[in-house]
């Protein structure tokens, strides 16, 4: 369990390590908000985090806000697929196993059945 | 000179000067700019590419926005060497320097005041990955499993499956909980952000932490060090230190009685955007 860890110089030292995301997070997230003479109309910026939010925010956070249609869409996510597989094979093999024991009990029956009408 | 003024952040003066080749978003120097008492750290960019529309139709375009992103990150890593900064807020942009003047002198009490606060402080990242969830799958299917005899075998194998996961999750949960009690007990303050997603960071595992964490300076080889005793107690999670960063993450918390017309945040990372309120004031 070794990680890439930064020396802890007293000087301090670029944030080499870090990946987009950690930057990301910081530039654009983080940091004084200061309006300046380029007015980027706010809404975007915080469209942008939003959208970008959207990529780096998790899906646990998503679901936290109660944003999770994708995860039984099985057009978007692939677990979704493959519940839907295994929903139905659970499904396939519940109806094999009474179809199991319906048989096995009309088995039963069939062969009491077969000797007294044989003779 | 036509170009704007993309300002970095601003700092009191520097006692050693900024490394000579230091070069900013646009491939220029980035420069101090001295005004009552203090510095905006500026470089000049061209108007076709941060003016509005133009900025605003790159911002949109992630590989700009991640060499423009990391760029600012580098001129700020080199102010942390040698300062406390004040970051801002990536493409903070002004016409000309008497911009970036008007800009100090109508903030000037409370660029001084977050200074003080943050003075000799860094902020640390630390992440928590869990990694079992792929290997132990990975372990259960190399097993031949047998056969489910009947459906009900299936389901109920199905059960074990998930009641294992579930195990798992609660184990990872613990940990992550513990590492942060201890490094927060350590720590002058913190931030917890949203979990990373996998997609973009290329990382392996899930990310169950993402916090922050302000450190003085003086004290961030023992916080390195609890990091790093830490992170050898659970197999199957990963600790992921990054730092020190210029402490992003805690300028942007504004007193309440400075800006009696924003709403105090007191958990700004859940509330997008609450930090931001600032700049429209």
């Amino acid at each position: 369990m070794t990680t890439p860890r930064r020396l802890p110089d007293p000087y301090g030292g670029p944030s080499s390590g870090a990946n987009l995301a950690d930057i990301l997070e910081r530039v654009l997230d983080k940091g004084v908000v200061i309006a300046g003479d380029i007015r980027i109309n706010l809404l975007d910026i915080e469209l942008l985090t939003v959208k970008l939010r959207l990529v780096v925010a998790s899906v646990d956070k998503a679901k936290e806000m109660g944003i999770d249609w994708w995860e039984s869409d099985p057009a978007l996510s692939s677990r979704a697929r493959r519940d839907e597989l295994a929903r139905e094979n659970a499904e396939l093999r519940e109806r094999l196993a009474r179809l199991e024991e319906l048989e096995q009990g009309s088995g039963r029956s069939a062969g009491r059945r077969l000797p007294r009408e044989a003779p | 000179m036509t170009g704007l003024r993309y300002v970095y952040a601003v700092c009191r003066p520097l006692e050693a000067p900024l490394q000579a080749q230091l070069t900013g978003v646009a491939g220029a120097p980035a420069k101090p700019l001295a005004h009552h008492g203090l510095i905006a750290v500026v470089s000049e960019v061209p108007e076709q590419d941060f003016a509005e529309e133009p900025l605003r139709a790159h911002l949109e375009d992630l590989d700009w926005l991640a060499a423009t992103a990391r760029a600012h990150q580098g001129v700020i890593d080199a102010l942390t060497v040698v300062t406390t900064p004040l970051p801002l807020r990536l493409a903070t942009v002004f016409r000309d320097d008497s911009g970036v003047r008007s800009m100090i002198e109508a903030r000037e009490d409370h660029i001084r005041r977050t200074l003080d606060r943050l003075e000799g402080r860094v902020e640390w990242g630390v992440k928590v990955y869990f990694e079992n969830v792929e290997s132990e799958r990975a372990g259960q299917s190399a097993e031949p499993a047998p056969r489910p005899a009947s459906g009900r075998d299936y389901l109920r194998r199905r059960r074990q499956e998930s009641r294992a996961h579930e195990d798992q999750w609660q184990r990872a949960e613990a940990f992550a909980t513990a590492l942060h009690g201890k490094l927060s007990a350590f720590a002058e303050d913190t931030r917890l952000h949203p979990p990373q997603n996998a997609a973009l960071t290329g990382a392996a595992g899930r990310n169950v932490l993402n916090a922050a964490y302000l450190v003085p300076r003086a004290h961030s080889e023992e916080f390195v060090e609890l990091v790093d005793r830490t992170k050898d107690d659970s197999p199957g999670m990963r600790v992921e230190l990054t730092g020190p960063w210029a402490a992003y993450s805690f300028a942007g918390d504004t007193p309440p009685e400075e800006t009696p017309e924003e709403t105090p945040e007191e958990t700004p990372d859940e509330a997008p955007g609450g930090e931001e309120a600032e700049g429209r004031a």
